[in-house]
C-alpha cells in the first residue's frame, strides 16, 4: 500500500445548519413582498408608494428579528419554514393593501401589520421559551379544556355574517376557533401517541372490524361528537370539516386502521348531507356551489361564488397583473375569505400554482420533520400541523374556486384576520422546533461516526 | 408510522392536484365563458377605463370624456350637443350607443385591432390602445346654418358634397342633448323615459331614419326618367297631357296647384309643379321604368350606410296605374328620407353621377396617424349626363323664376325643386313642406353643396305651408354657408 495522509484527523461528522441559506431566503422573501407592494402602487397610481421603504423594512425588521431567534435558540430547524412564512404574509399584505385602494374608507393593511408583528412576537416567543415540543405533551388534557372553552365561548356571541365563531369585545374581535386548532392538534397528537397502540391492539373484534375498549375510544367519540356541534351550533362547516380531518389524519397516521377512518368518513359524509340539507345557511352554501350563477339566471345579479370565479377566469394564465384586476367586485370578505381570488386574477394561474405549491413545500417540510422524529408525540404533532395547513389551504381554495361548497376559512397567512394569522405563525413557530429536534444530530450518533485510524506500521 | 405518514403525505398530495386542476379548469378551459358571461362587470369596467376617442367636425372635437371617479370611471361629454346629435349619436353607459358612436364605437373605445402599432399587439400585451377619433365630413358653418334655420320646428336637413358624396351637414329638430344619456343612475333613465315619452321625438334622426313623403321634390326622379326612356326627348316642347286628369281607371280627378299646366312642356311642368303632367309622364314611363329609375337615385335599398344605416326610401313596385299616377307625384306610397332627397338633388348637379353618401372622412390613432379613410366612390349612375344637363337648367329655372325663388343666391348658379306633401288620413295632416336644390359657385367647375330641407309642422295656417315658403329659406342659408368655404 502507499503512503497516505492517513495521519490527518477525519473530518468530523457535522450536519449543516443552513441559517445562511435561510437568511438568504428570507431577503429574497422580503425584496419579493416589497416588489409587489411598489408594483402595486405602480399600476394603480403610476407612482410607487410613499411608505414603500417603512413597509420593506418593518417586514425586513420582523424577518430579521424572526431569523435571529431561530439562529441561536432552534440552530438546526429547516431553513425553508421562515422564509416560505415571510413570504406568505407579505404576499398577504400586498393584496390586502391592494385592495384597501379599491375601498379607502376601509383600512385593512395597517391592522394586519400589526396583527403580523404580534404574529411574529409570538413565534418568537415559542422558540426562544419552548426549548423542546416535548413538554407539551404534559398539557394534553389542559389543552383540550382550553380548546373546548375556545370553541363554546363565541356561541354566546351574536352571530357575524351567519356564522358564531366570533368573540366581540369593543371594537376588537377575534376567532377562538382558530387559536382552538393549535391546542385540539396537541391534545391529539398527545393522546394518540400515548394510546396508540391501544388503539390497534386491543378490544373486542366485531365481524371484521376490530373496536377498541370503550375508555380508549371515549374520548375520540367525544371530538367527533365536538366536531359536529361545532357545525350545527356554529353553523361553521370549514372548522368542523378542519378538526373532522385533522384527526382523521392523526388517527390514521398512529394507528393504521383504514377500517375505522372508512367508518369515520362514512359518518361524517351523513352528518354533512344531513346538515347540508336541512340547516339553511349550510344549505344555501350548497346550493351556491352546485350552481353559481342561479342568482344570475334570477336577475339577482352574480353572487360571490360567481365573482369569485369570474375573477379567476379574468386572471387566466399570466394574470392582470397586480393592481389592475377587478376583484373587488366580490364585495363582502374580498380581503379575507376571498383574498385568493385576487391572487388568482392579478397574478393568474402562474401565480397561483406558485402561491400552492409555498403552501405544499411548507406542508411538505413538516412531514419531512415528522417522519425525521423519533418520538411518538412529535411526529403526530408536526404531521398535524402540517396536516392543518394542508386542510385550511384546501378547504378554501377549494370553496372559492368552486370546487367544494364554500366555507367561510382564512387562507394561512393571506387573509385579512389578525387571529388567523397569529395561530399561523404559531404553528410555523411549533414546526420550526420539532423540524430543529429532527435534524439535530444526536451525541450517539456522533460518537459512533468516529472510527479511530488504523496506524500504517500496522499494516 | 413511517408508511402511515407517507400515505397521509400521498393524501395532501392529492389534494393539492385536486386544487390545481381545479384551478386550470377555471382559469384556462371556462375562462372565456366566465369572461363571456353577461353579469361579469370585466367588460363595461375595461371599457370605461379610460377616455373615450373623439368625433371631429370641422378639425374640433364635438365631444370629451370626464372622469366621474366612479366603477364605471370616464363618461361622454358633448359640445353642442342638441346641434350635432343626430350625427354623433349617444355614448350612453345605459343605453348603448347609436349612429356614429355606434359605428365606429371599436375606435373610439380603443378595441379595433388597427389602431395597434403592429399586428396581435393587443393581444401580446393584453392591452388596449387609447380610444382612436372619428374625423366626420361635416361643415360646421353649415351644420349651424340649417339648425338655426329649423329653429325648433319638427323637420330635418341633410346637404351632401354633389361630387365626393362626404355629408356636409345632418340635421334633425327638436334634438336633444346626448350627454344626459351618458352616466349611470336615476337622473339617465328618467331622460331616458322623458325622450322617449315626447310627442315630438327628440331622439329621432329625421335626417337618415324617418321617410315622409317627397311630394314634388319626387318629380325630378319621374323628370329623369321621362328623358331617360325617350318618353320626352324635347323638354321644352308641349306634352299631350289630358286636361283635367283623369287618374287612370278612376273617376278622380287630379288637381293642379299651380296655374298654366295645360298642355305644359317638362320644363315649365318643373318650374311651376304641374301635378298633371308629371303624374301623366309616370304612367307614360311604366311601372318598370319608374321604378328602375327611383331605384338607381337609391330607392328602395335598405342597406345603405353612411356608416349608420339609413331608413329605407320606397317606391311601390306593384302598383295600378292610378297609383303610380301619385308615385310619380310623390304621393301614395312613395316616401323618402331627406338624405335620399339631398341624394337626387346631388346626382342632377354632378352630372347624373351618384356618389355614394358617407359622414366619416377617416378614422385616426389618438396621437393622429390615419387607421382608415372613406374614399369617395361611384354608387351609381342615376340618369344620362345629357338627362342630368337638362335637368340642371329645369331646376335652375325653378329658383330664377319658379316656386323656389327664395333659394336664390348672388353669385351662384342654384337649382331647387319645391314639394309640399300631403299626408294623413284624407291628407288631413298638415302637409310637409320640402326643398331639394344644389349650388354651384360662379366660375365654379364643379358644385357645392347640395341639400334637402323637409319642414313638418311648419307652424303657420295651412294654406301658408310650402316648400318655397317655408324650407327654401333654410336651403338657402345653408348653400350660401356652403358656398363661403
Amino acid at each position: 500500500m502507499t503512503a497516505t495522509t492517513a495521519d490527518a484527523p477525519p473530518p468530523e461528522l457535522r450536519l449543516p445548519k443552513r441559517r445562511g441559506v435561510e437568511l438568504s431566503l428570507l431577503i429574497g422573501a422580503v425584496l419579493i413582498s416589497v416588489y409587489g407592494y411598489a408594483a402595486v402602487g405602480l399600476a394603480h397610481d403610476d407612482a410607487v408608494p410613499p411608505d414603500v421603504a417603512g413597509y420593506g423594512g418593518g417586514l425586513g425588521l420582523l424577518a430579521l428579528l424572526a431569523h435571529l431567534a431561530v439562529r441561536f435558540r432552534a440552530p438546526y430547524a429547516d431553513p425553508l419554514l421562515l422564509p416560505i412564512a415571510v413570504l406568505l404574509n407579505g404576499m398577504g399584505l400586498v393584496l390586502i393593501y391592494r385592495l384597501d385602494l379599491e375601498t379607502p374608507k376601509d383600512q385593512a393593511a395597517p391592522t394586519q401589520l400589526i396583527w403580523s408583528t404580534l404574529g411574529v412576537a409570538f413565534f418568537i416567543a415559542v422558540v426562544v421559551f419552548l426549548r423542546d415540543h416535548r413538554v407539551l405533551q404534559r398539557y394534553a388534557y389542559l389543552s383540550v379544556a382550553a380548546a373546548l372553552v375556545l370553541m363554546i365561548v363565541p356561541i354566546f356571541f351574536p352571530a357575524v355574517n351567519g356564522a358564531k365563531i366570533w368573540i366581540r369585545v369593543g371594537g376588537f374581535s377575534f376567532q377562538p376557533g382558530e387559536f382552538a386548532k393549535i391546542l385540539l392538534a396537541v391534545f391529539f397528537a398527545a393522546y394518540l401517541a400515548a394510546n396508540h397502540n391501544a388503539l390497534a391492539y386491543t378490544g373486542r373484534r366485531i365481524w371484521k372490524l376490530q373496536l377498541p375498549t370503550g375508555r380508549v375510544l371515549g374520548p375520540i367519540v367525544a371530538i367527533w361528537l365536538i366536531s359536529v356541534g361545532v357545525l350545527v351550533l356554529e353553523r361553521d362547516l370549514g372548522t368542523s370539516l378542519l378538526f373532522f380531518g385533522l384527526f382523521v389524519i392523526l388517527l390514521y397516521v398512529a394507528t393504521g386502521r383504514t377500517g375505522w377512518i372508512a367508518v369515520g368518513l362514512l359518518l361524517a359524509a351523513v352528518g354533512a348531507f344531513a346538515v347540508g340539507s336541512f340547516e339553511p345557511h349550510v344549505h344555501s352554501r350548497v346550493q351556491d356551489w352546485l350552481d353559481p350563477f342561479a342568482s344570475i339566471d334570477a336577475g339577482r345579479g352574480p353572487g360571490q361564488l360567481a365573482q369569485s370565479l369570474f375573477a379567476f377566469a379574468a386572471g387566466g394564465m399570466l394574470g392582470t397583473g397586480l393592481g389592475l384586476g377587478h376583484s373587488i367586485l366580490i364585495g363582502f370578505a374580498a380581503k379575507s375569505d376571498f383574498i385568493l381570488a385576487t391572487a388568482g386574477e392579478e397574478l393568474g394561474l402562474t401565480g397561483l400554482t406558485a402561491l400552492f405549491m409555498l403552501y405544499a413545500l411548507l406542508v411538505a417540510r413538516g412531514y419531512r420533520a415528522g417522519l425525521a422524529l423519533r418520538d411518538a408525540f412529535g411526529r403526530l404533532l408536526a404531521i398535524g400541523l402540517a396536516s392543518i395547513l394542508a386542510l385550511q389551504v384546501f378547504v378554501i381554495a377549494g370553496g372559492v374556486m368552486g370546487l367544494i361548497p364554500l366555507t367561510g376559512m382564512a387562507m394561512p397567512f393571506l387573509a385579512q384576520g389578525g387571529s388567523s394569522v397569529v395561530t399561523n405563525w404559531i404553528i410555523v413557530a411549533l414546526l420550526i422546533r420539532v423540524s430543529d429536534v429532527a435534524r439535530r444530530p444526536h451525541p450517539d450518533e456522533v460518537e459512533t461516526g468516529v472510527v479511530a485510524p488504523v496506524p500504517e506500521n500496522e499494516r | 408510522m413511517i408508511r402511515y405518514i407517507r400515505h397521509a403525505a400521498a393524501f395532501c398530495l392529492l389534494l393539492l392536484v385536486a386544487l390545481l386542476v381545479n384551478a386550470a379548469r377555471v382559469q384556462v378551459f371556462e375562462a372565456d365563458a366566465l369572461d363571456d358571461n353577461p353579469a361579469n362587470r370585466r367588460t363595461t369596467i375595461d371599457r370605461y377605463d379610460r377616455p373615450r376617442g373623439n368625433i371631429l367636425v370641422g378639425g374640433r372635437s364635438v365631444t370629451g370624456s370626464k372622469d366621474t371617479g366612479e366603477q364605471l370611471a370616464y363618461e361622454r361629454t358633448y359640445r353642442d350637443g342638441p346641434l350635432y346629435a343626430p350625427v354623433t349619436g349617444y355614448a350612453s353607459q345605459t343605453y348603448g350607443t347609436t349612429l356614429i358612436e355606434n359605428a365606429e364605437d371599436a375606435v373610439l373605445s380603443g378595441t379595433d385591432p388597427m389602431l395597434a402599432p403592429l399586428p396581435f399587439w393587443n393581444e401580446i400585451t393584453r392591452d388596449r390602445q387609447p380610444g382612436g377619433d372619428v374625423v366626420t365630413t361635416v361643415n360646421d358653418s353649415m351644420q349651424r346654418a340649417a339648425y338655426e334655420g329649423l329653429g325648433g320646428r319638427r323637420g330635418a336637413v341633410a346637404a351632401v358634397e354633389p361630387t365626393t358624396g362626404r355629408i356636409l351637414a345632418l340635421v334633425s329638430t327638436p334634438s336633444y342633448d346626448p350627454e344626459r344619456l351618458s352616466g349611470t343612475g336615476s337622473s339617465v333613465t328618467d331622460a331616458w323615459r322623458e325622450l322617449n315619452a315626447s310627442t315630438s321625438q327628440p331622439m329621432l334622426n329625421r335626417a337618415i331614419r324617418q321617410t315622409y313623403p317627397p311630394g314634388s321634390t319626387f318629380k325630378i326622379v319621374t323628370a329623369a326618367a321621362a328623358l331617360d326612356a325617350e318618353v320626352v326627348t324635347d323638354p321644352d316642347a308641349a306634352t299631350d297631357t289630358p286636361s283635367p286628369y283623369v287618374l287612370p281607371g278612376t273617376s278622380t280627378t287630379l288637381p293642379n296647384e299651380a296655374r298654366g299646366c295645360e298642355q305644359a312642356s317638362l320644363a315649365e311642368a318643373i318650374r311651376v309643379s304641374c301635378n298633371t303632367v308629371m303624374a301623366h309622364l309616370g304612367v307614360e314611363v311604366g311601372l318598370d321604368g319608374m321604378v328602375e329609375a327611383a331605384e338607381k337615385f337609391g330607392f328602395n335599398d335598405s342597406g345603405l350606410k353612411i356608416p349608420s344605416g339609413v331608413a329605407r326610401s320606397n317606391f311601390d313596385t306593384d302598383m295600378s296605374d292610378d297609383q303610380l299616377a301619385q308615385s310619380a307625384i310623390g304621393q301614395f306610397n312613395t316616401t323618402a328620407t331627406p338624405l335620399q332627397m339631398a341624394m337626387v338633388a346631388s346626382a342632377v348637379a354632378n352630372g347624373g353621377d351618384l356618389m355614394y353618401p358617407h359622414l366619416v372622412d377617416r378614422t385616426t390613432t389618438h396621437s393622429g396617424s390615419t387607421v382608415h379613410t372613406t374614399g369617395s366612390r361611384s354608387s351609381h349612375r342615376a340618369m344620362n349626363p345629357m338627362t342630368a344637363m337638362r335637368l340642371r337648367q329645369m331646376m335652375t329655372d325653378v329658383v330664377q323664376d319658379g316656386t323656389g325663388t327664395n333659394a336664390a343666391i348672388d353669385g351662384a348658379t342654384v337649382g331647387g325643386k319645391t314639394g309640399t306633401a300631403q299626408h294623413g288620413v284624407d291628407n288631413s295632416g298638415l302637409p310637409y313642406a320640402w326643398f331639394i336644390a344644389w349650388a354651384q359657385a360662379e366660375g365654379s367647375a364643379r358644385p357645392a353643396v347640395a341639400v334637402a330641407v323637409v319642414v313638418e309642422d311648419a307652424s303657420a295656417d295651412r294654406a301658408d305651408i310650402s316648400g318655397g315658403g317655408n324650407a327654401a329659406p333654410i336651403a338657402r342659408s345653408v348653400m350660401e354657408a356652403a358656398l363661403e368655404d
